[in-house]
């Protein structure tokens, strides 16, 4: 993406502000392309129907009570096509949403949480620096869940990662073999992974990432880790016998 | 027993319009598009058929919930971190005499991850459940799905998958090349349907007087927010005003039912800031759920069906404590826990229930149950695989 060389100033009270970044101004037509992406997303026309002004999304929006985000704003904007608030936003505001999709409570039918679901995708597959920037430390999941198949894995649990969350992190921690072997479920024992997986069906998820251009959209984002994912990927295929086009 | 609708909101609901079913406000029905698309050989129906119960969902429409034979698709985090949740579900179909399937043959939805980065697209995302069920399918059993975010997204992906003739081509490629056939099952059935379905069969094989155990519920908004039809709302649970998932097994195992304000909204888990950005996920969950729930209901347990929610309502109480020691905690379960504990689980080695984090001591002892002799029994039961005289414990161990 070509940027110009005038960051847009950054208010104390924004998302990008919180993240800690600035992000570069672009043409408009650029604005436009990425607004398009969005557009050209089967489910977009699903998502916007035009907009009340009635606020009940933001009643509902849990991350609109402790970041300055607005899932109506969010829905206006996509509906006026206004592609400066909409580049914005996508700056901005997209990663503070919480996903929860409790905004569907719109009479209207709207659903701003799949409008930035589908922004996101946007953001990341143009390696937007405010994605990159809100994935910051989240990139180990990534790994997690496109090498092996689960998103959490026991061994997760280290009191250094969750100091937040108790004692009780560090005891599981400190115990985790005996304690795996301890539940009843055979597919359980596991501590890199939240279950057993066969060795077939991991060769099967990543054909998946690999012919759905899922991988690729790593690159975008992390040039290492898309590099380390793909070693591991297809030392897998290629010990099964299987050649990527 | 119902649960009245005069007990949604106290007073306050006094104001407010009931809302009625009406055919004319109700979307399609999705099961049209996916009987036209199997007639045309666009796909595989997986049906339910074996034994079933037929369950009241949104817009007066019903669901069948299979009661045997089915492939559990099992979740992540609750595998991961909160393994008393998957051990329940099974342990709850072990005791009722239910045979059921535990695969190595799944992966997870990975829709965690995409609302977390959305670092996947549509099409990938829609392949990985259609992998799924054509695994569940390969083996004749039904799926049934632990995670709320997973039963959340696979409904997502059927609307599209049903919805986009373009999308459908894509996935059905990947399909070939993994040899496998574009499967979607008849219903969407989440574990906690299974539950409800089966309720009354619990309370028939109930251990443990519940009577005096309050408890609040929190619904999990990828269960009934998502594609809201597949959700259960039963008249016979606050008039059908709010989704009946979970209630209605409590109110079966005669508990309390206790209501609050702000039960409709989200925990707070996000997905993405739960992992990286949790000061957003604490104090919702704890300022705007377990506070609110403390001072309008003061619940023994709070009770939810999801992953997400269960983490988040859980862990995040911690820290709000260290803040102010006069910050009141309430132990948090799943349903499925809670079910098992009425039928006479081991907290611990059944329910696992020293992987959570706020204090359920109180909780048990109000059950009844002497969690010093139980937690003695854990680790006798541990100390004979550290001595090597087994490699794993197994379900017989747990019956002590």
């Amino acid at each position: 993406m070509s940027a110009t060389a005038h960051p847009t100033p950054v208010h104390s009270d924004s998302a990008a502000y919180k993240l800690g970044t600035t992000y570069p101004d672009v043409p408009y037509a650029e604005k436009e392309r990425l607004f398009g992406e969005m557009k050209a997303d089967e489910r977009f026309a699903d998502y916007l129907y035009g907009c009340y002004e009635c606020g009940i999304c933001v009643a509902a929006c849990p991350s609109a009570r402790y970041y300055d985000f607005s899932p109506r704003r969010i829905a206006q904007a996509a509906a006026r096509e206004d592609v400066e608030l909409i580049y914005q936003q996508m700056q901005e505001d997209i990663w503070d949403c919480s996903q929860c999709f409790s905004c569907l409570r719109c009479p209207r039918g709207n659903n701003p949480g799949g409008i930035i679901t589908v922004m996101r995708e946007v953001a990341v597959n143009n390696g937007l620096d405010s994605a990159r920037q809100a994935l910051r430390g989240y990139t180990r999941i990534i790994y997690k869940i496109m090498s092996t198949g689960t998103q959490v894995s026991p061994d997760m649990l280290q009191a250094d990662a969750f100091p937040d969350w108790g004692p009780s992190v560090a005891k599981v921690s400190e115990k985790l073999d005996l304690w795996r072997r301890a539940l009843p479920p055979d597919t359980h024992h596991t501590t890199t992974t939240g279950w057993e997986i066969s060795t077939k069906t991991l060769v099967e998820l990543y054909l998946i990432w690999h012919k759905t251009g899922a991988l690729a959209m790593i690159e975008e984002l992390d040039p290492s880790l898309h590099s380390l994912l793909e070693e591991v990927m297809e030392d897998l295929l290629d010990e099964e016998g299987y050649e990527l086009d | 027993m119902a649960i009245p609708v005069e007990k949604v909101a106290g007073p306050r609901r006094q104001n407010k319009a009931e809302f009625q079913w009406s055919a004319d406000q109700a979307p399609a029905d999705f099961h049209e598009r996916l009987f036209e698309l199997e007639e045309r050989g666009e796909l595989v129906v997986q049906r339910v058929d074996t034994e079933y119960m037929e369950v009241p969902v949104k817009y007066g429409r019903t669901k069948k919930v299979p009661i045997g034979h089915t492939w559990h698709h099992k979740s992540c985090g609750q595998c991961g971190h909160i393994p008393g949740y998957s051990t329940s579900i099974f342990w709850v179909n072990r005791k009722l005499g239910i045979e059921y399937e535990d695969p190595r043959d799944q992966t997870s939805c990975t829709a965690w991850n995409y609302y977390a980065s959305a670092t996947s697209n549509a099409a990938a995302q829609a392949a990985v459940a259609m992998r799924n069920f054509a695994a569940a399918y390969e083996t004749g059993r039904f799926p049934i799905i632990h995670c709320g975010t997973s039963f959340g997204h696979y409904k997502e992906v059927r609307h599209e998958i049903l919805a986009h003739d373009h999308l459908r081509e894509e996935v059905r490629r990947v399909m070939d090349a993994l040899g496998k056939p574009l499967v979607l099952p008849e219903e969407m059935v989440h574990y906690s349907e299974w539950f409800y379905a089966m309720r009354h069969e619990i309370a028939r094989h109930q251990v443990r007087d519940f009577s005096k155990i309050a408890v609040t519920v929190h619904p999990a908004c990828h269960y009934y927010k998502l594609v809201e039809g597949d959700a259960i709302y039963d008249p016979e649970v606050y008039g059908g005003q709010r989704t009946a998932i979970v209630s209605g097994v409590a109110e079966a195992l005669g508990a309390e039912v206790r209501d609050y304000s702000t039960w409709f909204d989200c925990c707070g888990f996000g997905f993405r800031h739960i992992l990286v950005q949790r000061d957003f996920t604490r104090s919702f969950a704890t300022q705007r759920k377990i506070k609110r729930m403390k001072e309008e209901a003061d619940p023994d347990v709070t009770l939810t069906h999801d992953t997400g929610c269960v983490t988040t309502l859980d862990k995040s109480q911690f820290a709000a404590r260290a803040q102010d020691p006069s910050f009141a905690t309430i132990p948090v379960l799943s349903e499925a826990q809670f079910a098992a504990l009425a039928m006479g689980a081991h907290p611990y080695l059944v329910c696992q229930l020293h992987w959570h984090a706020a204090d359920y001591k109180p909780l048990l002892e109000k059950m009844g149950i002497d969690h010093e002799k139980c937690w003695a029994e854990f680790e006798e039961a541990t100390a004979r695989l550290e001595r090597g005289e087994q490699q794993y414990l197994t379900w017989e161990d747990t019956d002590v």
